[in-house]
């Protein structure tokens, strides 16, 4: 944030001193200075809460990392071991699995919500603020609320569920089988996130300059000719963002699976994240958790890496 | 989505590493324990402890009556108990450990691997009781034959049954079953009472439920489930297959609950509570809280299939955290709790099992009969010791609960021996 405010303020600054005028290169350096002044804050928190993070990460992938005894060299140890772990094998094609079906979900109903309430009518802004309206409530704490009501010993849902005949007799959504489980995690995803990733959507085809659709509408062209020839494209970029958004999400998914289903049942649904978790606090073998980590991490910016390069090339 | 999660493990054991960075040039002395504590071990000094939740009340009890007493003021935090571990984990890497932690007791030996605690075995070689202090509870806490962990609660495992269905089924309630096969029959008998009535419950999603409940009809038959190292798994013996196939049957038949395939722990205790339950193994420490719900519990020793008796001697055991620097204040609040004082009139008192075995019978222990054969159940018990135990038996994702899973509800027969292999690799793991 700060970066970004500072050229505005820094100009008042330096008109206000003459002597400054006549001397551009002292000028110059005075201008760089107030820059790198008002860019420090910000660049000193990136730097403590992420680029130390970072190299520190990177630096415990090549070590035994005991909790309080010094650590040892072991390089490559670390990465060697996750070949051989089972629970990353079967987590990562979990995690895999649940990127997919949760970006092709989220993104149908978020932009199916987006249409609906793109166009100002009366009553559009309640429906505004309802779709968003979850993302106000903390992700672990919607966690617990929806393992509330799925519960079959304390929710409702269960109950009303039995009251209409759809189903009989005791039902576990969570931890029943490894499809309600992963389904009753995707719900709550959808309820979580689909009013965020909507509102996105929504600046997006509010870009779009209505004389395009009006012309589009003159030529005679249908709802979906409309919808594919112009808003499809012209949302391209905003579709990526979402997309990117979407997907890196779901890589790094924890809290739902932690929360709702601990991973079950029979490690159905555990996560990559679930298994570093593990590693280091279950396991004390912080290496090992930074190990997988790293991987996780570059495959994350190989991933955006690609997506944003199609991004850029598209919008070009 | 859990992006922010994630990068804080992250950035959460990144930054304890910083600041474990930092403190390592500071003072790593408090961790070798030593010192002059016999002049100024009670010197006004506050003592932070962390506990779980489970073990919370025992440790308030404790501390408000040393605290009473003392000038030393110990102050209790406890965390959920499933956070707890990692909470534990988190501080240590961070070099700043409380005065004091308790921790499940079978968690013991990996802490003290780890070096979490600081050494006490001169201190408490120096106790008068050392010898009467809960065995199995002070092996836990004993790494290459230095002690680092002493006993703070004690709880055990024992069939608790509903006296009032015992009536209703046509069972005495005076007589509980002596072999896990007679357990059986009273469960189907209560079972047939139908409604909402359950014969009996277990959390088969839960491999610590089904290991403190289970294990101890093993150890009755003369099976064992670990080496004495705790390096190789010895499950797949005809002794666990029998007890595990006895629970499979009566999920299959419907006389235990249908919950008690996904119970994961939070819910077993309702389950019980509710009074709709015959009769099940579980927790000692749980006799009060469901007869707080107006239900009358009667109390057994668990069985083995065909007879014997044994327990799980669970609870907490505690040491000195190794970043503190009131090592001194510390033990005198530890050898405190051992005291004759503490275990009558802070856990005998409010019905607890002392953590002396000289203590067994007691002024109060008198009063109920049922404390009285719980508290005789300790020299018969076993507690599991090994360094890799979470990791292997107790976490949601171990091979234990997947070994649990398959011999109740999937492939009873390669379960077991596909598990001890796993198990046996998860337990050698470095």
């Amino acid at each position: 944030m700060t970066t970004v405010i500072s050229p505005h303020r820094e100009q008042p600054a330096a008109q206000a001193s003459r002597r400054t005028v006549r001397r551009p290169r002292r000028r110059q350096t005075r201008r760089a200075w107030l820059g790198i002044a008002y860019a420090s804050p910000t660049a000193v928190m990136v730097a403590l809460f992420f680029l130390v993070p970072l190299v520190l990460v990177g630096w415990m992938s090549l070590h035994k990392w005991p909790l309080l005894a010094p650590p040892t060299f072991n390089a490559p140890e670390n990465f060697a071991d996750i070949g051989d772990n089972e629970l990353v094998r079967s987590a990562t094609w979990f995690t895999v699995k649940y990127t997919v079906i949760i970006t092709v979900l989220l993104f149908a109903v978020a932009l199916g919500l987006a249409l609906l309430v793109q166009h100002r009518r009366r009553g559009v802004g309640f429906f505004r603020t309802a779709f968003f309206l979850p993302m106000a409530v903390g992700f672990a704490n919607a966690s617990l609320l929806f393992l509330g009501l799925l519960s079959d010993e304390i929710g409702p849902i269960s109950d009303l569920l039995r009251a209409v005949g759809l189903v009989d007799g005791y039902v576990s959504w969570t931890s029943g089988s490894a499809h309600s489980a992963l389904g009753s995690a995707i719900v709550l995803v959808l309820w979580r996130f689909a009013g965020f990733n909507m509102l996105i959507l929504l600046t997006g085809l509010q870009a779009i300059p209505p004389e395009i659709y009006e012309a589009a509408r003159v030529d005679g062209a249908s709802r979906w000719q409309t919808f594919r020839r112009i808003t499809l494209p012209l949302l391209r970029p905003t579709i990526a963002l979402v997309l990117t958004l979407m997907v890196t999400g779901s890589l790094l998914a924890f809290d739902q699976f932690w929360i709702l289903t601990r991973g079950g049942p029979d490690n159905s649904t555990t996560s990559l994240v679930m298994v570093i978790y593990r590693e280091a606090f279950i396991r004390l073998d912080l290496g090992s958790a930074a190990g997988i980590s790293v991987v996780l991490l570059v495959v994350l910016i190989v991933f955006n890496v690609i997506q944003l390069g199609v991004l850029r090339r598209r919008s070009n | 989505m859990a992006r922010y999660r994630a990068r804080r493990v992250v950035a959460g054991m990144a930054a304890a590493l910083l600041i474990t960075a930092v403190a390592a040039c500071g003072n790593d002395d408090a961790a070798g324990g030593g010192g002059t504590e016999a002049a100024s071990a009670d010197d006004g000094a506050t003592l932070t402890l962390w506990t779980r939740a489970a073990t919370e009340s025992v440790s308030k009890a404790y501390a408000e009556k040393y605290n009473a007493t003392h000038k030393n003021q110990v102050k209790v935090t406890a965390y959920p108990n499933e956070e707890y571990p990692a909470k534990l984990a988190s501080a240590a890497g961070a070099k700043s450990l409380p005065d004091l932690f308790a921790s499940d007791v079978v968690f013991a030996p990996q802490y003290a691997s780890q070096g979490l605690w600081v050494d006490v075995t001169d201190r408490f070689g120096a106790l008068d009781v050392k010898d009467k202090v809960a065995p199995a509870h002070v092996k836990a806490g004993t790494w290459e034959g230095k002690v680092y962990a002493v006993p703070h609660t004690i709880d055990m495992s024992v069939m608790l049954y509903n006296k009032d269905l015992y009536t209703k089924a046509g069972l005495d309630p005076e007589k509980p079953p002596t072999t896990l096969k007679e357990f059986a029959e009273h469960a189907r008998k209560i079972d047939k009472l139908g409604g909402d009535v359950n014969g009996t419950y277990f959390g088969g999603n839960c491999g610590g439920c089904v290991e403190f409940t289970f294990w101890p009809s093993v150890w009755a038959a003369g099976g064992g489930v670990l080496d004495a190292e705790g390096n190789n798994a010895k499950i797949d013996s005809k002794e666990m297959a029998e007890v595990f196939a006895l629970y499979r049957s009566l999920y299959d038949e419907g006389v235990a609950a249908p919950a008690s395939k996904d119970e994961a722990g939070p819910t077993w205790l309702g389950a019980l509570q509710n009074g709709k339950v015959g009769i099940a193994p579980g927790p000692s420490v749980w006799l009060g809280l469901i007869e707080e719900k107006g239900v009358k519990m009667g109390v057994a020793p668990i069985p083995g299939p065909d007879g014997g008796e044994s327990t799980f001697v669970g609870g907490d055991a505690i040491g000195i955290g190794a970043t503190s620097t009131k090592a001194g204040q510390a033990w005198d609040f530890l050898a405190w709790t051992m005291s004759d004082e503490a275990q009558i009139e802070v856990i005998a008192k409010n019905k607890g099992v002392p953590t002396r075995t000289d203590l067994a019978s007691n002024k109060y222990s008198s009063t109920d009969p049922r404390v009285v054969l719980i508290n005789s159940l300790m020299e018969k018990g076993q507690t599991p010791y090994a360094r890799n135990f979470n990791a292997s038996f107790n976490d949601p994702q171990s091979p234990w609960l997947q070994t649990v899973r398959g011999a109740l509800f999937g492939d009873a027969a390669s379960s077991l021996s596909t598990g001890n292999a796993d198990i046996t690799k998860s337990l050698q793991q470095s």
